[in-house]
């Protein structure tokens, strides 16, 4: 495979490849739109074109961009496919693409997850099919271009740009209250996300020369340099890079969604179609992790490992463990409930991440994609049944493991992934997180611990009001169970939940040296801070 | 000389400025802003002869300047006119916030 | 570190024999569950039409439906614990096939097993656990979890009783489950459970040890929730699920302390480098109690016993296999395998006997006023592990172990005996027509006249776990006892002190109440059987001529664990009963496991008592379960007794007994409500809709809305005040700078 692969030059222009194919497919679908016209009849045969060109530009995304899994070399953590042009040449920007093994991951989790996200929408999305899809395939461009950016300037350009229409997919495809959970959505990532602007303004300045320079390197090298200035704030010396570190945090641990910072989650999951809360929990949310692991910690070690600022983090990360679980137990809205088991479940992810040991970061690095896959599945399968019943409501079901068992089965074994059983992809990623933030914050990790006995409690609670119980509303009787394309959508991921639940290894493998490289590094320049500090 | 003109200026000025504070037709306030103008334009002249041509100069631009306020401010005063049968500065507010 | 086990597994005398294919074990059950569960699948699902949309769907999706419905009405309707009711009985279409696969993968697992008993007795002396990595499980950095098998002695005795008795249990359910409309489900279940009990007891490392911990966990939920229609079945196997939960919590800490100080989970390396733990350290101690924690809510103690007695919601066939024989004791056999750790710790390990003793004494005295069958077996089961608790607890691993072994065939038979009556009392009732309660033991009586089989095997379990002599639960609760008594003198306990009263004291406080409960045991189920089995019947008058003995397929079972029940002491016969036959079996069988563990807490040398005394003990134990029995007989008047519909209600002690002492109530409003309330009122509405999105979120956009309002109404619209407004800004400028 791996010969295969170098013979067609695959590293040179794959990633490009990745980039350009869903925003070419999206242009294809916009003049299939605006050829057809406006004649109702023929938009509404026209429009079936519309998905079918968006999923097999999504499945030809996923073949792509499998070659990765055996083009990757596991066995270094430099990055690997890169692919660098200039782009805005008088402000030092570039268009500069690379992955290592965390970024591979994220990729073809994003690949994975979208052409089920295209089916998952197949039926439940009736208007506007063209515009939806062509914005889907947008996304997918930018959350790809986030996660191989070796630019900064380019990294927020991508961080922006599917930021746009997601907005437009909750605004427009949502539910009854999208109008405010889409603006809510916005502005909260948006106010993040221009103090990274700055940040990332200052870090560009600060590396270039004449002309500024925003690739990572140089970044990451002006950045370990930077300990030396600052700012005094009511009395009190405040280095710059605990400033800087603090304007890509709030903009990660919005995304997160970190406790506090949570509460556009509920609302954005709530309204948004099917696909779009596969999206945001399954990919979009890990980007907040993602960043944190690639830019706030690496280039501010110093900051982000001073007592203080680790001490909150951890602790935050462990109240939304408990926090998330709690409030996800007494949520009457199954999606609501399943979008606070997010804040619950990356809250083990910050606290794997800052307890920075290579196993606790590669424990978060598996929650991170276990999360896309379970919850993602989770979403889907609420979506399949509220297409039937018309609510997500928990009381307005019960019983209906009568009428629906195929439905109840991959429901109750999808939760007990995100329940975190042995065996399920989530034991895997929680064992290890644990496992590893033990050894740097045993107390925090003994109270984190506890989430394993709330997420039970939320999720088998919530499965009985819906599968068991008695079958006592008439109108539940009458529920089909799932047909063939759903069956499809879901066999994927019982796949890939059992897969990583068996032998996650290849993919611990792919992600070591990466992690290894993290968390060496990070710890190194929380060192050398200490060194220098008087 | 020049303390009289400048006096003779300010008295004018602030007629104006009353004029524009307290009337309510738009004529007479725009009438009363071609007051202040005017007067500015005395001071120009009077310090002219201390300072040289320069005022004079500017006394031109503001007279052009003036002309051309009053050719399109009378304008939209009719237009306005057109449309509200009135030029009364109280029922037109527009801008209300 | 892995080449080394290689190397080990290499030299190890099982090398090259059967004991390789010990990875088919669970794998067998595994795939009777593939099986079983597509099976339970296909017949309900349709490839109805793209659109989902209710109302849209073709007549196929329609008949589906009905087909759906007509199936739920059926199984809302059954009640007490049983599937089969007055509806045409609606068998499963395949219900033939699983017939044969459910029970044929565990037969096959079990004469799989039996070969590898066969290859280990022939291997000779065999020191070293023969240990087999298959793959790496986690590799993150330099832990690299394989997931691997470990198999020794003691793991050859669960799996024999795991798959030995598992055999059985299906077979039975063969008869018991048949007409149910889950059955394929059921049996799906229920193999999976035996396929993660295997992967508990064959896990090489705590990690792959808890992959089965939860497994069966998670088994043990979906059969007590098996006709989860009834809110109170369903109810019952989340409350499993999330107080076994608890315990796992436990398990997890015990791990992560066991990694940070040792920085291996394998047993192996567990057990050779727990002494760097120091004998008696606070960390070892912290250790097991985490891990008795764990141990607690997998085998039902103190204080995480409540989720058993509900699991008899669950039929009664899985009582028997998971909530009596096998899947509760795996508490028991964590101890023993981790004896290592906890002959490191006596203030632990004297905990452990403790606990055990309370939640022996304290069931018991529930067992005594229950009127469910099945519960009166729960809380009996309960009281037995507690025992089983007293003799790992004071380090006797191999009583421990005996008991699990002998109280797995007498508690199977007494519960599949109950199974049978049960099974009969629905037959009866369902050929009446009549809805009662066929597991109350007010509507039995005298059924030894319509299930003589039944009877007296049921007899024979019974004075198996009273105690009397010669019965398989007489000798093994025997060695626990004479193990207490023994410990009081000479041992590390006798020198420590628990909570600030001496060893011995504690000792001879657990011995106490061991003998007591022994006689409370023997009076709850002497009582069980006077009600049940003697005395007028009470069944009604048209039911009583449908009383009949359940089909061979289960009596079958029912023979077999009879027999086991009444031979099983010779497993491990004490050497005063030598002239019965060889000594100590299973003490040699398991001495190189737990043997030098043992001895670690008892001095270095068995503890031991004089003969003397040991009579002495064995006469006491004998009188107290005679004269339990003598109780019931005398003091109980089957004939009293009315049926539950007319039975009056009880009061004072006897209503505290039936209440369970209200544990239930008390946890519910000490934990389970002000969770859920201050999850809802403070957390969800106080701080999340409240201080967050409503206060600081909301509020946010709230205040920059006010401050555009407040900018805005300035703005009049009225050239007049813009003047004003600039002529007295000039005004107050040209003012500032003249004052200045």
């Amino acid at each position: 495979m791996r010969e295969f692969l170098d013979s067609i030059g695959y590293d040179r222009w794959i990633l490009l490849a990745l980039l350009a194919l869903p925003t070419l497919a999206a242009i294809g679908i916009w003049v299939h739109g605006a050829v057809i016209g406006n004649d109702a009849d023929a938009r509404e045969r026209g429009s079936g074109a519309a998905r079918h060109i968006a999923l097999w530009a999504f499945v030809l995304e996923f073949l792509l961009s499998t070659g990765l899994w055996w083009s990757f070399d596991a066995s270094t953590a430099a990055m690997q496919a890169t692919l660098v042009r200039d782009w805005i040449p008088s402000w030092g920007v570039r268009f500069a693409l690379g992955i290592d093994g965390i970024a591979l991951m994220m990729i073809l989790l994003t690949t994975f997850l979208m052409p089920l996200a295209a089916l998952g929408s197949w039926t439940s999305i009736r208007g506007k099919r063209h515009s939806y899809y062509s914005l889907l395939l947008l996304l997918t461009t930018g959350m790809l271009g986030v996660f191989m950016a070796r630019d900064l300037f380019l990294f927020y350009v991508m961080w922006e740009m599917m930021l746009v229409p997601m907005y437009f997919i909750i605004g427009i495809w949502g539910g009854e209250r999208r109008l405010y959970a889409s603006i809510k959505f916005f502005v909260y990532t948006m106010i993040g996300s221009l103090l990274m602007l700055v940040a990332i303004v200052w870090l560009g300045i600060k590396a270039g020369g004449a002309t500024p320079d925003f690739s990572y390197d140089a970044v990451l090298r002006a950045a370990a340099a930077s300990g030396a200035g600052g700012v005094t704030m009511f009395g009190t010396f405040v280095p710059a890079s605990v400033l800087m570190f603090l304007a890509f945090a709030l903009a990660f641990a919005v995304k997160v969604p970190m406790f506090p910072f949570h509460t556009w989650l509920p609302d954005a999951h709530v309204e948004a179609p099917t696909a779009g809360s596969v999206i945001l929990a399954g990919i979009m949310l890990k980007m907040g992790t993602y960043g944190f692991i690639r830019f706030a910690l690496p280039l501010f070690p110093d900051a982000a490992m001073s007592p203080g600022i680790r001490t909150t983090f951890l602790v935050l990360g462990v109240i939304g463990v408990l926090y998330g679980a709690l409030v996800a137990m007494v949520q009457p809205d199954f999606k609501k409930l399943v979008a606070y088991s997010s804040v619950s479940h990356l809250g083990f992810v910050m606290l794997g991440i800052f307890a920075l040991t290579t196993q606790s970061v590669q424990g978060a690095l598996m929650i991170m994609i276990n999360h896309g896959i379970s919850t993602g599945a989770l979403f889907l399968l609420i979506g399949m049944i509220y297409e039937r019943r018309h609510t997500r409501e928990i009381e307005a079901y019960g019983g209906i493991a009568r009428t629906v068992p195929l439905f109840a089965a991959l429901l109750t074994f999808v939760s007990l992934s995100s329940i975190g059983l042995p065996g399920t992809n989530g034991f895997v990623g929680e064992f290890l997180v644990l496992l590893g933030s033990f050894r740097t914050a045993p107390w925090l990790t003994t109270i984190a611990a506890t989430g394993v006995i709330f997420a039970a409690a939320y999720l088998l609670w919530a499965i009985q009001r819906i599968l068991f119980n008695s079958l006592d509303k008439p109108v539940n009787e009458h529920i089909p169970d799932l047909n063939g394309r759903e069956i499809a959508i879901m066999v994927p991921l019982v796949v890939v939940i059992l897969w990583l639940g068996l032998y996650p290894a290849p993919v611990l493998r792919r992600m070591e040296a990466s992690a290894e490289a993290f968390v060496s590094h990070v710890s190194a320049g929380a060192a050398t801070s200490v060194a220098r500090a008087p | 000389m020049l303390a009289e003109a400048l006096f003779f200026s300010a008295v004018l000025f602030t007629i104006g400025v009353i004029g524009v504070l307290t009337r309510r037709n738009a004529i007479i306030v725009f009438m009363c802003v071609e007051l202040m103008l005017n007067a500015v334009n005395l001071s120009f002249v009077a310090f002219s002869r201390a300072y040289g041509v320069a005022g004079q100069v500017f006394v031109f631009f503001v007279m052009t300047v003036a002309a051309a306020e009053a050719a399109v401010g009378l304008a939209i005063i009719i237009s306005i006119f057109r449309h509200r049968q009135t030029v009364n500065l109280q029922n037109i507010n527009l801008l209300k916030g | 570190m892995l080449l080394q086990h290689a190397a080990e597994a290499a030299a190890h005398p099982l090398a090259g024999s059967i004991a390789e294919w010990m990875w088919l074990l669970p794998l067998l059950p595994l795939a009777g569950f593939v099986i079983n569960g597509l099976l339970s699948l296909v017949p309900a699902t349709h490839l109805g039409p793209s659109d989902p949309d209710v109302g849209h769907g073709d007549a196929n999706a329609h008949a589906a439906a009905h087909d759906a419905v007509a199936v739920s009405a059926h199984e809302s309707d059954a009640h007490g614990g049983h599937g089969d009711d007055h509806h045409a009985v609606k068998r499963h279409r395949f219900a033939g096939l699983v017939s044969f696969v459910g029970p044929a993968v565990l037969a096959a697992s079990f004469a799989l097993a039996l070969a590898i008993w066969i290859a280990m007795r022939g291997a000779g002396e065999m020191h070293a656990p023969f240990v087999q990595n298959y793959y790496s499980w986690m590799p993150a950095g330099e832990f690299d979890l394989t997931f691997g098998f470990h198999l020794d002695q003691l793991s050859m005795v669960m799996i024999l009783v795991i798959t030995g008795v598992g055999t059985l249990i299906h077979l039975f359910s063969v008869g018991y489950m048949r007409e149910d409309p889950g059955y394929p489900r059921y049996f799906a279940y229920l193999n999976l459970f035996v396929a993660f009990m295997l992967v508990l007891v064959l896990g090489a490392s705590y990690p792959v040890l808890f992959v089965g911990w939860e497994g069966v966990g998670l088994c043990s939920y979906l059969l007590i929730g098996f006709w989860f229609s009834e809110k109170a079945n369903a109810d019952a196997g989340k409350k499993a699920f999330i107080v076994n939960r608890i315990g796992d919590f436990g398990l997890l800490v015990a791990m992560f302390l066991l990694l940070a100080n040792l920085g291996t989970l394998d047993f192996v390396g567990v057990n050779s480098a727990a002494a760097q733990l120091g004998f008696g350290s606070a960390l070892v101690t912290a250790i097991c109690l985490f891990m008795f924690l764990g141990c607690a809510g997998k085998s039902a103690q103190i204080p995480l016993y409540v989720w058993l007695p509900d699991a008899m919601a669950g039929p009664t066939p899985v009582s028997a296999l998971i909530h009596a024989a096998t899947m509760v004791t795996a508490g028991v056999y964590l101890i023993a395998r981790s004896s290592a750790l906890f002959a490191l710790s006596p203030v632990a390990s004297l905990t452990v006997a403790v606990v055990g003793a309370l939640t022996a004494l304290f069931a018991a005295t529930i067992g005594l006023k229950q009127w469910d069958i099945k519960r009166v077996l729960a809380y009996s089961t309960v009281s037995q592990l507690g025992f089983m608790f007293i003799g790992v607890g004071v380090g006797a691993y191999v009583a421990g172990v005996f008991h699990l072994v002998t109280h797995a065939f007498f508690k199977a038979l007494l519960f599949l005996g109950s199974g049978s009556v049960i099974h009969g009392m629905h037959a009866a009732y369902h050929a009446t027509g009549r809805h009662d309660d066929a597991q109350d033991m007010r509507n039995m009586g005298g059924l030894a006249r319509y299930m003589r089989v039944t009877w007296i095997l049921m007899w024979i379990a019974t004075l198996a776990i009273a105690g009397i002599p010669f019965f398989s639960g007489f000798f093994s609760k025997d060695e626990i006892l004479g193990s207490v008594f023994a410990r009081t003198h000479g041992t590390a306990f006798a020198e420590m002190s628990w909570l600030g009263i001496p060893g011995p004291i504690v000792l001879y406080a657990i011995y106490g109440i061991g003998i007591f409960t022994a006689l409370l045991t023997a009076v709850y189920m002497t009582r069980m059987m006077l009600y049940t089995f003697h005395g007028p019947n009470r069944t009604g008058d048209g039911e009583r001529d449908h009383l009949h003995e359940a089909p061979w397929i289960m009596t079958g079972p029912l023979l077999v664990l009879g027999v086991l029940s009444a031979f099983g002491g010779w497993l491990n016969l004490p050497e005063l009963f030598g002239f019965l036959g060889p000594v100590g079996t299973l003490d040699h069988w398991l001495e190189p496991v737990v043997g030098e563990n043992a001895l670690r807490l008892t001095g270095g040398s068995p503890a031991h008592v004089e003969h003397g005394t040991e009579v002495a003990l064995i006469g006491a134990a004998v009188a107290v379960s005679v004269v339990g029995i003598l109780i019931a007989v005398v003091r109980l008047k089957p004939a009293r007794l009315v049926p539950k519909a007319q039975a009056p209600a009880e009061e004072g002690l006897e209503r505290v007994l039936l209440n369970k002492y209200f544990v239930d109530e008390a946890y519910d409003a000490a934990i389970v409500q002000p969770t859920v309330a201050v999850s809802r009122g403070v957390l969800a509405r106080g701080v999340d809709q409240g201080l967050i999105d409503g206060a600081l979120v909301n509020g946010s956009a709230w205040l920059a809305r006010s401050v555009g309002r407040l900018g805005s109404s300035l703005q009049t619209g009225q050239v007049g005040s813009y003047a004003w407004v600039l002529v007295l800004g000039v005004l107050a400028v040209l003012g500032a700078f003249t004052l200045r």
